[in-house]
C-alpha cells in the first residue's frame, strides 16, 4: 500500500480524535502496516507440512488474501472509536416505529453466553443436547400460549423469513386441497395498503400475487373493499394487528369469518405483538398462521440489523406442514428426540434457527412471566397514547383514535406552512439526543413519523422526547434542513452513494469511480 | 409494573389521568370484549428474579454436553470449532453494536456502517468478488438468494445443485423452490467430485461447494456451463489457502461465515456470506453499505442502492430480506482483522495439516477406509466397520465428538465426516485415533 492510499495513517494512533474532533475514523485498511499482526495461533505439535505437500499446487492461492494487518491494540482502538460513532438503545431512547427498540435486559446476554448453550455443536446427537431440546420445546410452548396457537417452528431466523415460511405453509395447505380435486388453484394473497414491505416481497417469493386492500377513513381495513376482493382464488390475507398505524383492527372477527368462508387462511404479521401480550391473542382473533419477531417483542437485541428470530406458530390443522425437525418427547416418555412433521414443507434454516437468540427470548419470558408480559403491553400502550396526546396540536395525527403501542404523526401541515418535512424532524431529533422515529412509513400517510416509545422508557424520558418534538415542530423547515450538526457526521449524501457506488474500500481507491450497470441507482 | 417497565403506580395513574382514562384496562378499549383474555391472563409461570431465571437456564445448559476439554470436537459439517480471541467478544459485543438497529439514520450509525463497509471489503478480498452484501442469515439462505439472483439474471428457471453442497442447505433450497417454482436438478458425487449432467434443460445457476460436504476440493471449471451463473458455496477458512473462486469464473460466492468469530451456538445465529460480480449489483439481496460524503464533504457511509429492497420495491423486490445478521458480520470483521493476512493463511494451513494428520491416523485403523482420494483441506469422510451414528455415540463416552454421521443419508457412500480445526493438537488427534480404533473394533 502506498503512503497516499493509507492517508498517512498506517499503523493507527490510539487517540480519541475521531470522537472529539469529528474527524472521520480511518478504515482498517488505512490503519494496516504490512507485516503487522495481532494473531498468534495455538501450538499443536502437528507436523508442519508445507501447503504444496497438502494440496495440489493448482488449487493454491498465489498470494495470501489481503486481509488488514493491524495490532491488537489498534484493533481495539479502532472498534472502540467506531462504537463512539454509534447510537444504541443502551445509550438513549430509540422510538423507531414498528421496530420495538425496547431495552434488552442484560440477564439475556448472560444466559446466551452460558458455555452449556454456546459451545454445543448443532449436529451433536440428541443424547448430548437434551437441555437445548427442552429449551426449544419450552419456548415453543410459551410462544403458542402467547399467540393462542397449537404448534410452532423456531427455525425462521428473522421476521421476513417467518413470513415466507408462513406463505409456504399456506401454499402447502392449498396445494394439497387442489391436488385432492375440486378446488380451484389459489393465486392471490390480500395485503392492506399499510403493510410492511416485507409482506408483498414475501408473497411474490411464495409464488402468489399481491392484491391490495385499501384502508378506510378509520385507518383500518376497509371491510367492504375486502369482501369485493375475496373469491375462491384467494389463498389468504396477511395482517398486522395492531396495524402499522398502531390501530387495532376492530373488525378482525368479521374479517376472519369472511376470509375463512372463501377457504382462505389468515396470516398474522407479529411485528406489533408487543401491544397485545397477555391482553388478546391472534389465535382468538381467528388467525391460522402467526410469526413472531423475537427481536422486537421478546427483547432479543437488534445487533445493528440482526440477528433476530422469526418463529412461526400455527393452528392444529397446519401443524403437519411445519418445517422440521422439531423436538418432541420420545414415545417411551424418556428424553427428547428430533421429529419432522409428516407433510413438512422442509427446512428453512441450516440448523435449528438462531438458537442463542431463542435462548435469550426464553430467558426474557422466564423473567417476565405471564404477569410481566401483560405489563409490557400495558406500558407500551400507555406510553404511546400519552405521547400521542402530548403531540396533538403540534403535529397532525391523521388517525387520532386510541392507539396501541405506536402511533403515526405527520408534518403535512407543517410542511405546507413552514417547509418542515418528516425527514427534517428526524434529523433534528438526532441533535436533541434521541433516535429518530420511522419516517415515510406507512406509505398511506403523507410525511409520516411513526413513533413507538416502547414500555421501557420512563415518563421522564417521554417528557424529554415530547419537549424535543414540540420544540422542533415550532421551527422553520429551512433551518432544520441543515440538521444534524452535532452528530459524528452531518447529513449524509445518499444520492451520491447510489450514483457513484463505492461498496468496498478498494473500489474507493480506484479513480475514477466505475459507472454502474444500466438501471442501477437509488 | 414488571422488571423492565420503569413506571411507578403513581406515575401510571397520573399518565392515565392526563389522557382522560381511569384504568389501565381502558387502554385496550379498541379490542372487542370477546377477544380479551380472561383475568387469569396467559397460562405462563409468574415472573422470576434474574437470578432464578438464570439458574433455570443453567439447569438446561447443564443437560447439554458442550465441546471443550470433556468433549473434544472433531465434528464439522457446516459448523466448526475454531478459536475465538478475546477481542472478538469484547469488541463485537459492545452494547453500541448489540443494541442498535439497521442504520436507517446514518448520521448516528457510522459505527455499524463503517464496520459493515470493512466487512464487505474483507469478504470481497477473500472471495475475489467485487461486491458483498452486509450479510444474510446463514449458508443456506445465502445459497437460496444466489439461486434466485441467478435465475432472475438468466431468465432460466433450471438450477443444478451439486450434492456436494451441504444437505441441509439443499433442503432449504428445495423448500423455497416450492414458492419460486425453480426446477432443481441434483448432481451426485462420485469419488468425492460432482458428476454433472451432460445435457438437459440449460440451467440458470450451477451451484458447487468448495470444498464440498465431504471436504474435497473440486475442479470448479468443470461446473461452468454456457449461459449459467456459477455459484460457489465456499468455506471461508479454506479460502485462506485455496485459489479464490473468482479465478475459476465464479459469478456469485456464498458461504457460512460462522468459522470466523462465532462459537458453535447450536447452529445459530450464524452468518450468510454473499458476494458477486459487479454486473449483478442491481439484484444483490439484502443491505449494501456504500461510501459517500456528508454535507461538509467528510467521508461517511450509508446503506445504498436501496431501491432494490423490499421496503421500497415491495412485491417487485429482488429479495424479502430486512433484518440480517449484522452483529455476526461485525464479529467476523474483528476476527479477520485479528487474523490478518498471515494469520488467515496460517489458520487454513494449520487446519489442513491437522486434517492430513488425523486422516492418516484413522486410515491406519483396520476397517477404516477413505471415501475418496480427492484433496481435502479441513474435513474428510471415512467408511467405518460400524455406522457413523454408532461411532459418534461410542466416542462420546471416550470424550470426543467424533464427527457428523453420514451413514443414514445414503448419498455419500461414507459413514462419518471428520473435521480438524486449528484447535486440535497432536496429542488430541493421537488420543482420538486410539479411541476410534477401540470403538470400531
Amino acid at each position: 500500500m502506498t503512503a497516499a492510499a493509507a492517508g498517512g495513517r498506517a499503523g493507527g494512533r490510539a487517540t480519541s480524535a475521531p470522537l472529539v474532533g469529528r474527524e472521520d475514523e480511518p478504515t482498517l485498511f488505512e490503519l494496516s502496516a504490512p507485516g503487522r499482526r495481532a494473531a498468534h495461533l495455538r501450538r499443536t505439535a502437528v507436523p508442519e507440512w508445507g501447503a504444496e505437500e497438502l494440496v495440489p499446487a493448482a488449487h493454491l492461492r498465489a498470494v495470501p488474501a489481503a486481509m488488514a494487518e493491524v495490532s491488537e491494540r489498534d484493533l481495539v482502538a479502532h472498534f472502540t472509536r467506531l462504537t463512539h460513532r454509534q447510537f444504541s438503545v443502551d445509550l438513549g431512547a430509540y422510538p423507531l416505529g414498528s421496530c420495538t427498540m425496547k431495552y434488552n435486559p442484560k440477564l439475556c446476554d448472560d444466559a446466551a453466553a452460558l458455555e452449556g448453550l454456546a459451545a454445543v455443536h448443532p449436529a451433536a446427537p440428541a443424547a448430548l443436547t437434551q437441555g437445548w431440546m427442552e429449551l426449544l420445546a419450552a419456548l415453543e410452548a410459551a410462544l403458542c400460549e402467547v399467540t393462542g396457537m397449537h404448534a410452532a417452528t423456531l427455525q425462521p431466523p428473522a421476521g421476513a423469513a417467518g413470513e415466507l415460511t408462513g406463505l409456504l405453509l399456506m401454499r402447502a395447505w392449498h396445494d394439497e386441497r387442489h391436488a385432492a380435486g375440486g378446488a380451484r388453484p389459489r393465486t392471490r394473497v390480500i395485503i392492506p395498503d399499510s403493510a410492511h414491505g416485507t409482506n408483498p416481497a414475501s408473497v411474490t417469493l411464495g409464488g402468489y400475487q399481491v392484491t391490495q386492500v385499501p384502508s378506510d377513513g378509520r385507518g383500518l381495513v376497509d371491510v367492504a373493499a375486502l369482501r369485493e376482493r375475496l373469491d375462491d382464488d384467494v389463498a389468504g390475507i396477511m395482517l398486522t394487528n395492531p396495524n402499522t398505524l398502531g390501530l387495532f383492527e376492530e373488525d378482525i372477527v368479521e374479517i376472519a369469518r369472511a376470509v375463512h368462508e372463501v377457504g382462505g387462511l389468515l396470516y398474522y404479521d407479529g411485528a406489533n405483538l408487543n401491544a397485545i401480550l397477555g391482553v388478546t391473542r391472534p389465535g382468538d382473533m381467528g388467525f391460522d398462521i402467526v410469526h413472531l419477531n423475537l427481536h422486537k417483542t421478546f427483547a432479543v437485541p437488534h445487533g445493528g440489523g440482526g440477528p433476530g428470530a422469526g418463529p412461526v406458530a400455527v393452528t392444529e390443522r397446519l401443524a403437519p406442514y411445519l418445517p422440521g425437525p422439531r423436538p418432541e418427547r420420545s414415545a417411551d416418555g424418556g428424553g427428547w428426540r428430533w421429529a419432522t412433521p409428516e407433510r413438512s414443507i422442509g427446512r428453512v434454516h441450516s440448523w435449528h434457527g438462531n438458537a442463542l437468540a431463542l435462548a435469550r427470548a426464553y430467558s426474557y419470558i422466564l423473567a417476565n412471566g405471564g404477569d410481566g408480559l401483560r405489563r409490557v403491553a400495558e406500558g407500551a400502550v400507555l406510553n404511546a397514547n400519552w405521547l400521542r396526546h402530548r403531540l396533538r396540536g403540534v403535529y397532525d395525527i391523521p388517525f387520532d383514535r386510541p392507539s396501541m403501542h405506536e402511533f403515526v404523526a405527520s408534518t403535512a401541515t407543517l410542511k405546507r406552512r413552514r417547509g418542515l418535512r418528516a425527514l427534517d424532524v428526524a434529523k433534528r431529533l438526532l441533535e436533541e439526543g434521541f433516535h429518530a422515529p420511522t419516517v415515510y412509513f406507512p406509505l398511506i400517510v403523507e410525511e409520516a413519523l411513526m413513533i413507538e416509545p416502547t414500555e421501557t422508557e420512563s415518563p421522564q424520558t417521554l417528557e424529554a422526547l415530547a419537549e424535543a418534538l414540540v420544540k422542533i415542530g415550532g421551527e422553520a423547515g429551512e433551518e432544520a434542513h441543515h440538521a444534524p450538526r452535532t452528530t459524528p457526521v452531518g447529513r449524509v449524501d445518499e444520492a451520491r452513494a447510489a450514483r457513484r457506488l463505492v461498496p468496498t474500500w478498494d473500489a474507493g481507491q480506484a479513480p475514477p469511480p466505475q459507472p454502474l450497470p444500466p438501471g442501477a441507482g437509488g | 409494573m414488571g422488571h423492565y417497565v420503569p413506571h411507578t403506580d403513581a406515575e401510571i395513574a397520573a399518565m392515565l389521568a392526563s389522557i382522560g382514562l381511569s384504568s389501565v384496562d381502558e387502554l385496550f378499549s379498541a379490542i372487542p370484549e370477546a377477544l380479551r383474555l380472561a383475568s387469569g391472563g396467559l397460562d405462563l409461570a409468574p415472573g422470576l428474579s434474574e437470578f432464578d431465571a438464570l439458574a433455570r437456564m443453567e439447569d438446561l445448559a447443564a443437560r447439554n454436553r458442550p465441546v471443550g476439554r470433556d468433549l473434544v470436537c472433531f465434528a464439522g459439517g457446516g459448523a466448526y470449532d475454531h478459536d475465538v480471541p478475546a477481542v472478538v467478544r469484547r469488541l463485537a459485543f459492545r452494547s453500541e453494536f448489540v443494541t442498535s438497529y439497521t442504520p436507517y439514520q446514518p448520521e448516528v450509525a457510522q459505527g455499524v456502517l463503517q464496520a459493515l463497509f470493512e466487512y464487505q471489503t474483507l469478504v470481497c478480498r477473500l472471495t475475489g468478488m467485487d461486491v458483498a452484501n452486509a450479510s444474510l442469515y446463514d449458508g443456506a439462505s445465502a445459497v437460496v438468494e444466489a439461486v434466485n439472483l441467478a435465475v432472475a439474471a438468466t431468465g432460466r428457471p433450471a438450477v443444478w445443485l451439486s450434492q456436494g453442497v451441504h444437505p441441509h442447505w439443499r433442503e432449504v433450497v428445495r423448500t423455497y423452490a416450492r414458492g419460486t417454482g425453480h426446477r432443481l436438478l441434483e448432481a451426485p458425487l462420485a469419488g468425492g467430485r460432482t458428476v454433472w449432467p451432460s445435457g438437459g434443460e440449460p440451467p440458470g445457476a450451477v451451484v458447487v461447494a468448495y470444498p464440498n460436504y465431504l471436504g474435497c476440493v473440486e475442479d470448479l471449471q468443470a461446473a461452468r456451463r454456457e449461459g449459467a451463473l456459477l455459484v460457489v458455496a465456499a468455506d471461508p477458512v479454506a479460502l485462506g489457502l485455496l485459489r479464490p473462486p473468482s479465478d475459476h469464473g465464479a459469478d456469485v460466492v456464498v458461504g457460512e461465515g460462522q468459522p470466523f468469530g462465532t462459537p458453535l451456538s447450536f447452529g445459530g445465529p450464524y452468518l450468510g456470506l454473499f458476494a458477486c460480480k459487479r454486473d449483478h449489483v442491481r439484484r444483490l439481496p439484502g443491505r449494501l453499505v456504500g461510501e459517500t460524503v456528508d454535507a461538509e464533504g467528510r467521508r461517511a457511509y450509508v446503506t445504498t442502492l436501496r431501491t432494490r429492497e423490499q421496503d421500497i420495491r415491495r412485491e417487485k423486490a429482488s429479495s424479502n430480506v430486512c433484518t440480517n445478521q449484522t452483529l455476526i458480520a461485525v464479529a467476523c470483521t474483528v476476527q479477520l482483522a485479528w487474523l490478518g493476512a498471515a494469520g488467515l493463511r496460517e489458520l487454513a494451513l494449520q487446519c489442513a495439516r491437522g486434517t492430513r494428520y488425523a486422516r492418516e491416523a484413522l486410515l491406519r485403523i483396520d476397517g477404516v477406509t477413505a471415501a475418496s482420494d480427492a484433496p481435502v483441506v479441513r474435513e474428510f469422510a471415512v467408511r467405518t466397520p460400524v455406522s457413523g451414528e454408532a461411532v459418534v455415540e461410542r466416542m462420546a463416552d471416550e470424550g470426543f465428538l467424533a464427527g457428523v454421521p453420514l451413514t443414514g443419508s445414503g448419498e455419500y457412500g461414507a459413514d462419518l465426516l471428520v473435521a480438524v480445526t486449528e484447535r486440535r493438537t497432536r496429542a488430541e488427534i493421537d488420543a482420538f485415533a486410539a479411541a476410534f480404533e477401540k470403538v470400531v473394533r
